[in-house]
């Protein structure tokens, strides 16, 4: 391992296993989390095994990749089969789209690429006569990157599709959707430690519910659970870091002003959620030469981003779990994905679907 | 949306360093993390970037909260009586 | 011979095939017989001694693997050692391949001798034959390069299938998981990413021949694409069992764990193309987990689990941490992420 200590250390797990039983809360008790990490970390290692019964850990909007409206993937279509090299991390790449996915662009024959890197996109432009074009998808972790490469004079060629959105802001829009009866928030470690915890207090912090900041070690996750359950057997609900190694109240300030630079706040598009104002960022005025969208002139086909039936905006929303949808399981599937909750390996869908309909054995 | 792995600093030079991940090499932007890198600190990196330099020490510490938490938790430890904290309004 | 790269002449049947062949290829496969009627009599065919009461064990795989030259092998030691290997993991010993190449125009001959090189010493680590070939050669842009097939000739007095396991058995493998599969992506250019990690890729019958004449072994599966737990969930499925895993016993190198983590895919959905997966009776276990140990290729085996019947068809991960969860099926070829 890279790290000198024992994140998985099983001894200590039981330990905090036993913290939260004891802490089991008298009535059932939701707890939502927004990270695709998050999950990712909470189903390889079994977390669930180790709830308290009534407590269930659901995702929420955490996954950009599940978020992007259908209009951004076909902005990227658009723009690699316009012949432009589109740059675009992994996760976005089976995502459907309105009429196809970017994978299905690729095999096409359009040059859909996968960076694992900002500055990758930047060398991809150094390297090619033709356009080349940055889909800037993520959370306020990602936004610095994009901020960073545009900043840094980068090659003409190079353009961004900016589609970076914030999390806080759709944390609070969530608690107003009907329905949705969220005890505790389990806050993303390393938006966290970009944005530091103060948006929280900004934007939560008249909500009265707990909201833990958590790391990513299946100790960590643990333990911010158990903060979760201590502040509500204490009534005594607020904003809390459980991450302090990575994460503290101001932030990265030089990553807050990288994005400062290029962005400014702007309502966006959450898919199956709506509009939630002020919970994205557009490129700057002056760096309107850098955005794509005008860069390129776009014939996008009319977006298609509600199937019928499907219920991936209840389930994106923590309003329903995945085989609550009607689709689930027949016509949706890992292989055949309707709806982007399907997608790839984060989306909660996908997740029930390869572990039996179920959240844990 | 935070996949970010902790890495060792093998070398820095202007606004890049070489990382190292239990023996895997790559380069790394210091872009957001302009204040002094040096050889043998850890940071943490997320798509090619580092966004905060680990102590050696954080990992103990965050063992001891853990370890803190557990101990004030126990079936034989009382919650502490909170009756003067006002009621949340309906969280659920 | 001044050429240096294949023509459509070098897949005609004709005189420059022939010198090709008889000049360039030939002398790069010195071990070409396995009965009576082998490779340089350039005949229809080859004939195979086989031992009476035997059963006759086939295999057959194409490559077309990119990068043609990888780190720790190429695509002629992977065509040779997939083979042999699916052979073994039938508990047939290997007695000869068949080698077939589809060329496109223009293929550097230097290349394909290395290629052939390659493919011989994999067959020499075992002692198996090629015994016969073919070569074809398609336009610029028909196909990417090379494409190989082998077809793999073996016997055994019984021969193991993948799926005659009972509850109880215990499941070992043969080292570590996930090697090739990361060095291959590690190795991408456009990920920039340095590091010393090697395929596995070796031809491993001899570490299984000695695990065999231990006995008790029910079943034996190589896990190729899809990895680890392809294979699993086709063993589980295929035998109605439930395969409980332990995690922290699961041998995974730093720097596989390390690609994991910047890659953010899972080492047991990765190929490997020089293990094996073996179920063994439970009162063996141990003795064949030292037959496998005595072997360079088995230094890092270890026993990783046991068969239940809790989940049928089910792989279960016990985690490191103490949690459990489906070891699930990979649905496609994994893609790095970022969250």
């Amino acid at each position: 391992m890279t790290t000198p200590v024992d994140f998985s250390d099983p001894d200590r797990a039981r330990d905090l296993a036993r913290v939260l039983q004891t802490l089991t809360p008298a009535d059932p008790f939701k707890i939502v989390h927004v990270c695709g990490t998050h999950e990712m970390a909470i189903t390889r290692n079994g977390l669930r095994s180790f709830l308290p019964d009534g407590v269930d850990l659901l995702e929420g909007p955490g996954c950009p990749v599940c978020v992007t409206p259908a209009a951004d993937i076909d902005a990227a279509i658009e723009i690699a089969r316009s012949g432009a090299v589109l740059c675009t991390f992994g996760d976005m790449m089976r995502v459907p789209g309105s009429r196809q996915s970017l994978d299905g662009a690729r095999s096409e024959g359009h040059d859909v690429r996968t960076v694992l890197s900002a500055a990758d996109a930047v060398a991809a432009a150094q390297e090619s006569d033709r356009d080349v074009v940055f889909f800037a998808v993520g959370f306020e972790t990602t936004a610095p990157m994009t901020a960073a490469i545009l900043l840094d004079d980068p090659p003409a060629n190079l353009s961004v599709l900016a589609s970076h959105k914030q999390i806080p802001q759709a944390m609070a829009a969530l608690l107003d959707l009907p329905g949705s009866r969220i005890g505790g928030y389990l806050a993303p470690g390393h938006v966290s430690t970009i944005i530091g915890t103060r948006p929280y207090d900004a934007w939560l912090g008249t909500r009265r519910i707990p909201i833990v900041v958590g790391g990513f070690e299946p100790l960590d996750i643990l333990y911010a659970l158990g903060l979760i359950l201590r502040q509500n057997r204490d009534r005594s609900p607020r904003v809390e870091n459980g991450y302090p190694r990575a994460v503290d109240a101001e932030g990265n300030l030089a990553a807050l002003r990288l994005i400062d630079e290029v962005f400014e706040t702007a309502d966006a598009r959450w898919r199956g959620i709506g509009t939630i104002p002020d919970s994205g960022y557009r490129l700057r005025s002056a760096f309107a030469d850098r955005d794509a969208r005008s860069r390129f002139t776009l014939d996008l086909p009319p977006e298609r981003d509600e199937i019928p039936g499907c219920r991936c905006p209840d389930v994106l929303t923590a309003r329903a779990v995945p085989s609550d949808c009607p689709l689930f399981g027949n016509r949706c599937t890992p292989l055949t994905p309707v709806g982007p909750c399907m997608v790839g390996s984060e989306g909660a869908c996908s997740i029930w679907f390869r572990y039996g309909g179920r959240e844990s054995l | 949306m935070c996949l970010a792995a902790p890495a060792r600093v093998i070398e820095v030079s202007d606004d890049t360093a070489i990382v190292d991940y239990g023996g895997v090499r790559t380069t790394a932007r210091l872009d957001a993390l302009p204040d002094a890198v040096a050889a043998g600190d850890y940071v943490l990196i997320h798509t090619g970037f580092a966004i905060r330099r680990l102590s050696p020490e954080d990992g103990e510490e965050t063992l001891r909260l853990f370890d803190e938490l557990a101990a004030s938790i126990s079936p034989d430890v009382e919650a502490p009586s909170d009756a003067s904290a006002p009621r949340s309004a309906d969280a659920r | 011979m001044s050429e240096d790269r294949v023509t459509a002449l070098h897949g005609a049947g004709g005189e420059v095939m022939g010198r090709l062949l008889a000049e360039r290829v030939l002398p790069r496969l010195p071990r070409g017989s396995a009965g009576r009627i082998g490779l340089d009599a350039l005949d229809d065919g080859a004939t195979v001694d086989v031992p009476s009461g035997a059963e006759l064990v086939l295999t057959t795989d194409s490559h077309v693997v990119k990068p043609v030259f990888f780190p720790g092998g190429d695509i002629g030691r992977l065509a040779a050692a997939g083979t042999l290997n699916d052979l073994a993991v039938m508990g047939a010993r290997p007695l000869a391949l068949t080698l077939a190449a589809i060329l496109e125009e223009g293929f550097p001959i230097a290349d394909l001798e290395r290629i052939l090189d390659s493919f011989a010493t994999a067959l020499e680590e075992v002692g198996a034959a090629v015994v016969c070939g073919d070569t074809k050669v398609m336009s610029p842009g028909e196909i990417d390069g090379i494409a190989l097939n082998t077809t793999g000739v073996g016997v055994a007095e019984r021969a193991i299938s993948d799926a005659e396991i009972a509850i109880g058995d215990r499941i070992l493998l043969s080292g570590s998981i996930g090697d090739h599969g990361m060095a291959l992506l590690a190795a991408r250019e456009d990920f920039r990413l340095e590091t010393e990690l090697a395929s596995d890729v070796a031809p491993i019958w001899p570490m299984i021949d000695a695990a065999l004449r231990v006995g008790g072994i029910r079943a034996m599966k190589d896990p190729t694409r899809g990895g680890l737990a392809a294979a699993l969930n086709e063993m589980a499925e295929k035998a109605a069992v439930s395969l409980e895993l332990d995690e922290a016993a699961i041998p995974v190198l730093d720097a596989v764990a390390g690609l994991s983590e910047i890659l953010g895919i899972s080492p047991l959905e990765v190929a490997n193309e020089g293990k094996a997966i073996l179920i063994v009776d439970p009162t063996r276990a141990d003795a064949v987990l030292d037959a496998l140990r005595g072997h360079p290729l088995g230094r890092r085996a270890a026993i990783v689990g046991t068969v239940t019947d809790e989940y049928p068809g089910r792989v279960i991960l016990g985690t490191a941490v103490g949690g459990r969860r489906f070891l699930d099926m990979p649905l496609g070829d994994p893609v790095p992420r970022i969250c």
